[in-house]
């Protein structure tokens, strides 16, 4: 009976490892990023190319960073809701067109509706390395302070706005 | 044979192949193993010295440079922390790219240049080798955890 | 509506999949007849269900409908139509809507071609078929459901993969799936022996003809990969034993292992708890192979999905499914009993230690896949296993195998003589070994690996040489031809698949030893010149594809001064994706093949090209093709054709081997079948 139980056996072992191997992932990974200052940036404006924004300018409020493309498919899905936020004014909605060409992404926005305060582009995505974007979409919680105090990985559910995002916000504009 | 006796060169014959097989496994293991370092453990100096290993990163921002024979390429392979340069002989991948991520494997020369024989770059525009993105990533903690 | 339906017709798929799993096999143990009848019709009706919903998605893919999910993400209106269906299956959601469709495919086979089996029989293997079933659509409808809407609908798609854009791609994928998924009956069969307890030569005979015929798919698909590999990849490889290939090698190493045991079982009732694990290896492997490639869980070339609770369900599912056929198989095998005795050389012997080689290999080719993910796991580091580890591993362990391969069809059954043997198979061991040493003069260089492995094809040549030649001497009267048409399809069928091994061999060990490879800068006009042609770069100018614009080289073959040729490879970008891509050039010839590929542009219209000169490399995949048709041929065997009078059959066969068994001038010629 043992030796007919060895396949078993070694196959528990297996299993062992790969339930480890799957919980690897960097999707599990925390951003190093949370409770530290937002890396700085300045950066073209989507609209006004001859325009610069700069992230110290917002210092003071609680914004939002989210990173978005035209070519990006989940970034559909949670449009609707950004747009639905931005039109309620509870906090301002900062775009980060990540690799992205202008064109494409102005026709985007008109086609979606464009829930952002402003946009701004960052076409090589060296703006996403300092934020170390893994994929897009992503969503940053900033606050007063410039400090990033959440990070969404993958779109932005109704879920994730109304457990996490929404009360954070609040708590940070106390 | 005796049936016993048969018995018992079938289970000597079993083990000592499965003996032979099992020290032909670990011997090319042993051989053939070759670890991962990021650019800023290969600047710690903790990676082997004349030994294969594979590096990952980014490829830094205007470090490209092809030499005069059009087929050997120098770069610098960056984790944002720390740099190493590399130099390539042969056709780079489709998707080798400035400011992408990439996984080379070779051995460092003693003048600190790191002399690849395989490149990869992976075949889907917005993907990073896991192994880059987790260099990536170790330099980020590193670098926060040195600002505070 | 279209993908609705798709996704209505899903559910019921998984209801009706859910009764094929439950009823018939509670029916089977109790006893209701009525029960055990319902799994033909059951079967059938989620076949049907499961083509309205592929048929769907392919509607969707084929109308550009970006308002669903996986059309947006994997298709493209400038998409070729031809890709646009192949797009259905090109993702994660579809190939796995894909693959329960194949299954309830393979089930509708075992419920139509299984009149003479018991009903309780085929109540079981369907119903075992049926909570595999159960499985696939759930994980579909909870974790991938390829019918998700994108509401609002994208007005373009992000286009399909440009990898996958190519015909070799389009027909890979369902042919591994078959074999991975055909594997499936196979362990049906074998699950559904160890529950009702009965093991016998009748069973292995019912699942060897499945088994050969998955096995068939599963060499084709991989075939097909590796060519795909070899021409798409533009890296002029043929295997890399990339995470993804090793997923397709190891349900195929132990496939060949469970198609040679079930050989042994049928004929002489041995290893039977030993066949039954293999079935069970076999279709776990193949569905590790589906986790490993789908879940992202290795690094890999293929890495085209990354979701980790896919993952976690798959592993749930796994766990599930390959813990309770081992558990039952510990319970049950040892009851099972041991067959027929047989001797420390006899045929068994051989394909016992055979089998054993393949095992092994399969569990080295298993350990450096998982090894690196072992190591991450215990955070002992990041490393990777490459070729040269599995080279040093597997050539070893595949040379005893292959000389066994020579003598085992020469072995009589229980008993055999290795002082006969080895007297009948001297002048083949001389042939083979002479040839091995003259041939690489004929290539112009002797090298000793080049000897070595064709040393092992020249053997293997030799020994169906001897095999046949013995064969037809002990067939009776009559003349070359009717002796030859004596003998069996089954017969022949070994002896092509083994031809295959050696072809396949003699094509690995030449373009080994004797590519050659360049990385040069050309400018225009500017010549390289290698086994025996000149290549002519003469610039390249920029065309448009429906759907990528292209740079296209032009470059002149000569040979002897006189152009034979011209090579036009390509270098393009998609259009959606901005993807670049090398499409190589080939000229593919019987004893050589030409390989041009462009690399990067450099100043003044001159471009970096790799050139490679590689002898008889198509005869690795002409040998693989060899080995199906092996395969094929043993499936049209005349006693798989004459099932109606099954118990005949049968009975003649063990009269037919108890005469081989008592007569050893009968059995020299061997009969593996």
């Amino acid at each position: 009976m043992t030796r007919f139980l060895l396949p078993l056996a070694a196959f528990i072992v297996l299993v062992g490892f790969l339930a480890v191997g799957l919980n690897l992932k960097p999707r599990e990974v925390p951003s190093p990023l949370i409770g530290k200052p937002a890396p700085v940036f300045q950066s073209q404006l989507l609209h006004e190319p001859e325009r610069m924004l700069a992230s110290q300018d917002n210092l003071g409020k609680v914004w939002l960073l989210n990173v978005w493309a035209s070519w990006c498919v989940s970034c559909r899905e949670e449009h609707p809701l950004l747009v639905e936020l931005a039109r309620s004014g509870i906090v301002p909605i900062y775009g980060l067109n990540y690799k992205d060409k202008r064109d494409l992404a102005l026709q985007w926005l008109n086609q979606y509706g464009d829930p952002y305060t402003v946009s701004v582009v960052d076409p090589e995505g060296r703006i996403g390395i300092d934020y170390g974007v893994y994929g897009v979409p992503e969503t940053y919680v900033i606050d007063k302070n410039g400090v990033i105090r959440h990070k969404q990985i993958g779109p932005v559910t109704v879920e994730s706005l109304e457990k996490k995002i929404l009360p954070l916000i609040k708590e940070l504009q106390g | 044979m005796k049936p016993r006796h048969r018995k018992l060169a079938i289970i000597v014959s079993g083990v000592s192949a499965l003996g032979i097989a099992a020290a032909l496994v670990l011997n090319a293991f042993e051989s053939n193993m070759v670890f991962f370092f990021s650019p800023s453990q290969v600047a710690a100096n903790e990676a082997p010295v004349g030994k294969s290993f594979r590096i990952g990163g980014l490829v830094e921002e205007g470090s490209i440079k092809r030499q005069s024979d059009g087929v050997t390429v120098n770069f610098v392979v960056t984790d944002t922390a720390k740099v190493i340069p590399v130099v390539y002989t042969g056709i780079l991948p489709d998707l080798f790219k400035e400011g992408k991520g990439v996984v080379a494997q070779g051995k460092l020369s003693a003048d600190g240049v790191f002399r690849a024989d395989e490149v990869l770059a992976k075949h889907d525009e917005n993907y990073m080798p896991p192994e880059a993105a987790g260099a990536l990533e170790q330099a980020r903690i590193q670098k926060t955890v040195m600002t505070q | 509506m279209i993908p609705e339906l798709g996704n209505f017709a899903l559910i019921l798929a998984l209801l009706l999949a859910i009764t094929q799993g439950t009823l018939p096999i509670i029916g089977a143990a109790r006893g209701i007849p009525s029960w055990v009848a319902l799994a033909r019709p059951v079967v059938q009706g989620q076949f049907v269900f499961l083509a309205i919903a592929f048929g769907c998605l392919a509607y969707s893919f084929v109308n550009n409908d970006f308002s669903v999910m996986n059309v947006a993400r994997n298709s493209n209106s400038e998409l070729p139509i031809q890709y646009r269906i192949a797009a259905s299956w090109g993702s994660h959601e579809g190939s796995l809507l894909l693959w329960v469709f194949m299954l309830a495919g393979w089930s509708v086979a075992v419920s139509v071609f299984s009149r003479h089996l018991p009903d309780e029989m085929v109540a079981r293997v369907l119903g075992v078929m049926g909570l595999v079933s159960v499985g696939f659509i759930l994980f579909l409808l909870v974790t991938s459901n390829p019918f998700d809407r994108l509401l609002p609908a994208a007005f373009e798609g992000s286009d399909l993969n440009p990898l996958l854009q190519d015909p070799g791609m389009v027909i890979h994928p369902p042919m591994l799936y078959m074999g991975y998924v055909g594997f499936s009956v196979a362990f049906a069969f074998a699950i559904a022996a160890l529950i009702s307890g009965e093991m016998d030569a009748a069973w292995a005979r019912w699942s060897r003809p499945w088994t050969t015929v998955a096995w068939v798919f599963l060499t084709i698909g991989i075939m097909l990969g590796s060519w795909w590999a070899y021409y798409e990849l533009g890296w002029g490889g043929w295997w890399f034993w990339d995470p993804v290939e090793n997923a397709s090698f190891l349900p195929w190493l132990v496939g060949t292992a469970l198609v040679h045991s079930l050989a042994v079982t049928e004929k002489r009732g041995s290893f039977k708890s030993w066949t039954v694990l293999l079935a069970i290896c076999a279709f776990s492997l193949s569905l590790l192979g589906t986790f490993l490639v789908r879940s992202g869980v290795l690094t890999s070339v293929h890495a085209f999905a990354t979701d980790p609770t896919r993952g976690v369900f798959i592993l749930a599912f796994l766990v599930i499914v390959i813990g309770s056929s081992l558990l039952l198989f510990a319970w049950r095998a040892p009851k099972v009993g041991l067959g027929g005795k047989f001797d420390l050389v006899s045929r068994e012997s051989m394909l016992l230690a055979n089998n054993l080689l393949l095992m092994v290999a399969a569990g080295s080719v298993l350990l450096g896949t998982l090894y690196p993910l072992i190591m991450d796991s215990l955070d002992l580091g990041k490393i990777s296993v490459g070729t040269p580890y599995f080279e040093a591993v597997f050539v070893p362990l595949m040379t005893p195998a292959i000389f066994l391969m020579g003598l085992g069809p020469l072995a009589r059954w229980k008993q055999a003589s290795l002082p006969e043997l080895m007297l009948r198979l001297r002048w083949a061991f001389g042939v083979s070994v002479v040839t091995a040493l003259l041939m690489p003069f004929v290539m112009g260089e002797w090298k000793p690996l080049v000897s070595f492995g064709l040393l092992l094809a020249f053997w293997i040549i030799a020994t169906i040489f001897v095999s046949i030649r013995q064969r037809l001497h002990n067939s009776g009267q009559g003349g070359l031809f009717t002796k030859l048409a004596k003998q069996s399809r089954s017969y022949y069928s070994m002896h092509l698949a083994h031809f295959g091994i050696a072809v396949f061999i003699i094509g690995v060990t030449l373009v080994n030893g004797y590519e050659t490879e360049k990385d040069v800068r050309m400018e225009i006009g500017s010549t390289v010149t290698m086994g025996g042609y000149t290549f002519r770069f003469n610039g390249a100018s920029p065309v448009s594809g429906p759907n990528y614009q292209a740079m296209r080289g032009d470059i002149d073959v000569l040979r002897n001064g006189e152009k034979i040729r011209v090579m036009q490879p390509e270098k393009r970008t998609y259009n959606a994706s901005g993807m670049a891509m090398t499409e190589p050039a080939i000229d593919t010839g019987f004893l050589r093949d030409l390989y041009v590929a462009l690399g990067e542009p450099l100043e003044d219209g001159a471009w970096v090209v790799r050139v490679y000169h590689k002898p008889f490399v198509d005869w690795i995949w002409f040998g693989c093709l060899l080995m199906a048709f092996g395969g094929i041929l043993a499936v049209t065997d005349r006693r798989y054709r004459l099932k109606v009078h099954n118990k005949h059959v049968e009975t003649a066969t063990v009269a037919e081997d108890k005469r081989a068994a008592s007569n050893p001038r009968l059995s020299t010629g061997g009969k593996k079948a």
